[in-house]
């Protein structure tokens, strides 16, 4: 008996290992987003669709999902967050066409459907915010010869990278330790950060539209479990007072 | 005094006997549950094997209504996923209770076995029983690995490339075998359609054919406990084993409480933690398979990963190859390598509570090796021989060791 508690707990502690082993993403800073407040999530859908969707589609998400969600009328949304005429049941496809994008930049402007899950939160949140100026145009820490331009500069403004040179093993090493504002943008740094946020979170979003409901629902779908694993655990003791004696 | 039974009563009782008298079902019932004597010493480790079953039925209802939707189509696949994701009611979830599912039968599997490693639950006379086990195992790799590929992300597309590469190791006809397997010259829309008619009805009739000789092998020589006390040597009057209670009603309450422990956990996956951290649904899976982009890192789901570290772990591919199928069959041959005298880790010698708990450090060890691009190969070949020698050196430790005296009944 002791021996299986023991072994019960060396599975626990190895498997927690495991856990902590699999955490971090590196540089990347954190996106502190929060996609349940529902003015972030309209604030970063009018980003996306003035800053994003001429390029970037979000082809797996209807507006008519935006309507429901983000407590905006239908107007408002094909208004504001659409191009063009669009019905609520259309699909937010980017305005410019994927062959006209790939002549311009080489390639086409991926689909942002997803990209909160494949790369995460925090990759979209640092890397809209590591652009900096080089004297070859545009280039960026987290995604280096980025196809895309630095489409937030006017709100960011420019930025320089700082480098810092390291000596190992009698090689010197220049690496970029972080930026500074060369030209400043219509937004503080701060703001910027912000509007930075609600576009992340509005991504974080588009990934999983079932997000708001999942974890909303599952606190009622664990209070149920609990009750009903408190109920047969009675009724497991009732049966087996008589087993146990 | 007694009340006359109600019109109802009446009914239920008549519908009763008139299929008794045409069916065996109430033979079966008493046989398999009613009067199906298991040991009343049962403890946490016992819950493994009706969880594994509540599993299996989560995954063939939610693949049912997963499969209402998906298009086995390589140009549609991914995009499908999507629509049940968010245009098809309740699709997340369904979705979500399937891939949460396919961890956690891993992970109810594998605490399944080391049960019966603990408590010798495959010694004679429940060799079959084992080897029965074994092959559910097996099978299910398989079942799980198709079932991987479906949703044809990067990761299902890079995963299905290296995995079905590995038979391009067979001498002679490895070329041909890997183009068979594929059904074309690359993992193409070939591949998915025939995995797809694998994974959805092929697999699951095997699966479901082998649990019904699992348990039917089962209850022929009945459940082993953690004092490993042949509990049938020991009856009353009426031929009933002592140590005995039956399944109906008493594990029945007792396995109703068990998966309430479980389904909490598994909820808590489902709408709290869906992509496990990246485990359960890689990240690379959002992204559309792209036969032209080969991502940064390519590893199998994490129950693959401790035979994917003993792969690794030897530079030849043939060699690996072998290993890593050897890792895996040598399960075959447990009930034979163990020469104990004694069933339960409770009555073995320290060299089994030593030998049995380094073994379960190797897999879990080559488990987080498996996952890391960069592993030390001191490290892999470390726990990839400890990981054999448990086997090899089983049948001279289990007889040399000093066994403690086994209880005439139970404990509990």
């Amino acid at each position: 008996m002791t021996f299986s508690r023991w072994m019960t707990g060396l599975l626990l502690a190895l498997s927690s290992s495991l856990a902590l082993a699999a955490g971090g993403d590196g540089d990347l800073d954190h996106a502190e987003i929060n996609v349940f407040d529902q003015a972030s999530l309209q604030r970063g859908a009018a980003m996306f669709a003035n800053y994003c969707s001429g390029c970037h589609g979000a082809q797996f998400m209807r507006y008519q999902r935006l309507i429901e969600d983000l407590g905006m009328s239908e107007e408002e949304v094909l208004d504001k967050l659409a191009f063009g005429e669009r019905e609520p049941a259309d699909y937010m496809l980017a305005a410019m066409s994927s062959s006209d994008a790939e002549e311009w930049f080489g390639v086409a402007p991926p689909d942002l459907s997803l990209t909160a899950r494949a790369k995460g939160p925090d990759w979209i949140y640092t890397f809209l915010r590591s652009y900096y100026m080089t004297e070859n145009g545009w280039n960026n820490t987290v995604l280096e010869n980025a196809s895309m331009p630095h489409v937030l500069w006017q709100l960011q403004g420019i930025q320089r990278p700082v480098t810092e040179t390291t000596e190992v093993d009698g090689e010197s090493k220049t690496e970029i330790v972080g930026f500074e504002i060369e030209q400043p943008g219509l937004l503080s740094q701060a703001e910027y950060d912000s509007v930075v946020l609600d576009l992340v979170a509005f991504l974080e979003y588009v990934a999983e539209p079932a997000l708001l409901k999942r974890e909303r629902m599952g606190i009622w779908v664990l209070l149920f479990l609990a009750a009903f694993t408190f109920l047969s655990y009675i009724m497991y003791k009732e049966y087996w007072k008589e087993v146990k004696k | 005094m007694a009340k006359p039974a109600s019109n109802l009563d009446k009914g239920i009782e008549n519908v009763t006997s008139w299929v008794n008298e045409r069916t065996s079902i109430g033979d079966f019932w008493k046989k398999h549950l009613s009067e199906y004597y298991a040991p009343k010493n049962f403890n946490l480790w016992y819950f493994f094997g009706s969880l594994s079953l509540l599993v299996l039925v989560n995954q063939i209802l939610t693949g049912i209504f997963l499969t209402m939707h998906y298009k086995p189509d390589a140009e549609l696949a991914f995009a499908s996923v999507e629509y049940i994701m968010r245009d098809v009611q309740w699709g997340w979830l369904i979705r979500y209770m399937h891939t949460t599912g396919a961890s956690l039968f891993f992970a109810v599997v594998y605490l399944h076995m080391l049960r019966a490693l603990l408590y010798g639950s495959y010694q004679k006379p429940r060799e079959l029983v084992w080897i029965l086990g074994v092959t559910i195992y097996l099978v299910l790799m398989a079942e799980a690995f198709m079932g991987y590929v479906l949703p044809w992300g990067q990761m299902s597309y890079w995963g299905a490339q290296v995995i079905i590469s590995l038979f391009g190791a067979v001498p002679y006809i490895g070329d041909g075998l890997v183009e068979w397997i594929r059904g074309d010259f690359l993992v193409a829309d070939a591949t998915l359609t025939r995995f797809f008619a694998l994974h959805v009805i092929a697999l699951p009739l095997v699966l479901l054919g082998l649990v019904v000789l699992h348990l039917a092998a089962l209850h022929e020589v009945g459940s082993n406990n953690p004092d490993g006390v042949e509990i049938k040597q020991n009856k009353d009057e009426q031929g009933r084993p002592r140590d005995g209670i039956p399944f109906h009603p008493y594990y029945t309450v007792k396995d109703i409480f068990g998966a309430g422990i479980f389904l909490l956990i598994a909820a808590f996956i489902i709408f709290f933690w869906p992509e496990g951290g990246g485990y359960f649904i890689e990240k690379d899976n959002f992204v559309a398979a792209d036969p032209l982009v080969t991502p940064e890192h390519i590893i199998p789901v994490w129950y693959f990963t401790p035979f994917y570290a003993i792969l690794q772990a030897v530079p030849d591919k043939l060699m690996g190859v072998l290993l890593m199928g050897a890792a895996v069959l040598i399960l075959y041959i447990v009930p034979w390598l163990d020469r104990s005298p004694v069933r339960s880790i409770r009555y073995r010698g320290w060299m089994s509570k030593v030998m049995l708990a380094l073994f379960c450090i190797a897999f879990l060890r080559l488990g987080m090796l498996g996952v890391s691009s960069d592993s030390s190969e001191i490290e892999l070949r470390l726990w990839t021989f400890v990981y054999f020698a448990f086997f090899i050196l089983m049948p001279i430790w289990t007889r040399i060791e000093k066994t403690k005296p086994v209880p005439e009944r139970v404990t509990h």
